[in-house]
């Protein structure tokens, strides 16, 4: 306990940003995952073709390597200023952390989605082809719709997943939870304790998502 | 037909990769003084002293990333620097020579731990000797007084010394004690600290420019500014006291002891002074003989 109440100016902020972050490049992942998945069930070849290679290239590859892309590698390419962007060093590293956390998951939750689009029958979509919807009308009234009711276990364990892979940003200059053990070391803290802390306060802040998947499925849940 | 093309492009893309990279060696390796290993060394009522004996070497956790101070040679994979010659001086002491050590690369964070469930018999690499740290593990030495300082580029006349970090950006490690100082002390705004995983990176986002300042202990500094002496500087005014320690286990008192024996016959002696001009002393600072506090 002494732990925690010792470092309370550690707990807060970093927890506070952590969460931040999760919500920010979770809405993101979301949108671009979706459209991700959209590219790659689209009729046009060149489409599919980018789809799959950006799945193939962001899934394969460890995140630290995108965080460290985005970190070191990026600024040198001078598309960006680093050294100005956003009017402070924080804001750089914090909008990168985004970035890496948004361009990795995404691929994620575009085979997620895509996952639930071979659930719904090819006949629905043949059939909104024969009423004369387009493709975006078929996807977004008839297919996708559906396919959301069925993959939201997957979905919310990526998100899940997300959450956790955002400490990874500590050790980009972006303070958050993962950062708080480091710096427990260096005040002399026990850390074992402290990480007891951190991993309990992460299951607080995965139960309302676990609870949200559940109140999710019922809700959507029909007879198919 | 298919797998093929992939794999020739696969083949093709990592040596392309391979041919990157730099040439030749970063940094000469330091090479201390020999030290004449002890016979027949006996520390009593030792459980640590025990367990070295029984495995018949000595494993000592050092830093990996520090030059001139705990440096792992890449392609050699050698150590090298004044804290993996004090940790050799003590193996020597003991009764081990070169031949008889095992070296384990330790960041800063796990160090504690890596002491208390005993992965290493002792720990040598920057470790700042504090009340709050004892309660965990206990400390030998100091075998040396560092302080933290400012590393610049040479060509950076704008930052003189802690007050006039105001509007620069300063990097550290994450949540070390010397970027945790800079925020408890306001020397820079909060959104100009920068913290990255080891001081290796932040030397190099100094010499892109995307940072002005680096900030830890100035025997760190004073090891990267003599690694580039035309590109970096120490601005050399200290605003910290870091008596560096031997980490070692809690309750052992015994080795605790004779280690104090050893660092103040070293100090007393010429051997201190050895080990110091053959690594640190290369950057051409002065040094400060510590005084051994025991307890």
């Amino acid at each position: 306990m002494d732990v925690l109440l010792d470092n309370l100016d550690l707990y807060g902020p970093g927890f506070r940003d952590t969460i931040e972050l999760f919500l920010i490049s979770a809405i993101g992942s979301l949108v671009l995952g979706t459209l991700l998945a959209m590219l790659r069930v689209a009729p046009v070849p060149v489409f599919r073709a980018a789809g799959t290679a950006y799945v193939t290239l962001l899934r394969n590859t460890p995140l630290t390597l995108v965080f460290f892309f985005f970190t070191f590698a990026f600024p040198l390419l001078k598309i960006v200023d680093a050294s100005t962007f956003g009017g402070s060093a924080s804001r750089y590293y914090f909008t990168a952390a985004l970035i890496a956390l948004i361009l990795y998951t995404s691929a994620f939750v575009c085979e997620v989605v895509r996952a639930g689009i071979n659930t719904v029958p090819v006949g629905q979509a043949e059939a909104s082809r024969a009423l004369g919807l387009t493709f975006g009308q078929m996807l977004g009234y008839v297919v996708l719709p559906q396919a959301t009711r069925a993959v939201v276990p997957p979905m919310v364990s990526t998100m899940i997943a997300l959450l956790k892979n955002t400490t990874i940003a500590s050790g980009f200059s972006v303070f958050q939870a993962g950062a708080i053990s480091l710096n427990l070391a260096e005040r002399g803290d026990s850390q074992l304790i402290g990480l007891l802390w951190v991993a309990l306060f992460f299951v607080i802040l995965v139960i309302p998502m676990s609870l949200l998947q559940r109140s999710l499925e019922k809700r959507w849940s029909i007879a198919r | 037909m298919r797998v093929r093309t992939l794999a020739v492009v696969l083949l093709a893309g990592g040596l392309a990769l391979t041919a990157c990279g730099k040439e030749g060696t970063p940094g000469e390796s330091a090479s201390g003084p020999t030290q004449q290993v002890a016979t027949d060394v006996k520390v009593d009522g030792s459980k640590t002293f025990e367990n070295i004996t029984k495995r018949g070497k000595v494993v000592i956790g050092v830093k990996e990333d520090q030059p001139n101070l705990g440096y792992k040679d890449p392609t050699s994979g050698k150590y090298s620097g004044f804290d993996v010659e004090i940790a050799k001086l003590i193996a020597a002491k003991l009764g081990f020579g070169d031949d008889k050590i095992e070296y384990k690369a330790i960041a800063s964070a796990g160090r504690e731990q890596a002491i208390i469930n005993g992965d290493i018999d002792y720990y040598v690499g920057t470790y700042t000797i504090n009340d709050k740290r004892k309660q965990q593990i206990s400390f030998a030495g100091p075998y040396f007084t560092a302080g933290q300082d400012l590393l610049v580029k040479k060509s950076d006349d704008s930052i003189t010394g802690p007050e006039s970090l105001k509007g620069k950006k300063v990097c550290s490690v994450t949540g070390s004690t010397p970027i945790q100082k800079v925020k408890s002390d306001n020397l820079t705004e909060s959104s100009n600290i920068v913290e990255l995983q080891n001081y290796s990176q932040c030397v190099q986002q100094l010499e892109q420019g995307a940072i002005h300042a680096v900030t830890t202990d100035d025997a760190i500094l004073k090891g990267y500014a003599a690694q580039q002496p035309d590109l970096f500087k120490v601005v050399g005014k200290t605003f910290s006291k870091e008596p560096y320690g031997i980490g070692l286990a809690k309750d052992d008192k015994a080795l605790r002891d004779k280690m104090n024996d050893i660092l103040e016959e070293a100090i007393q002696g010429d051997g201190w002074k050895k080990i110091y001009d053959a690594t640190l002393g290369k950057s051409g600072s002065p040094a400060e003989k510590p005084v051994i506090e025991r307890y």
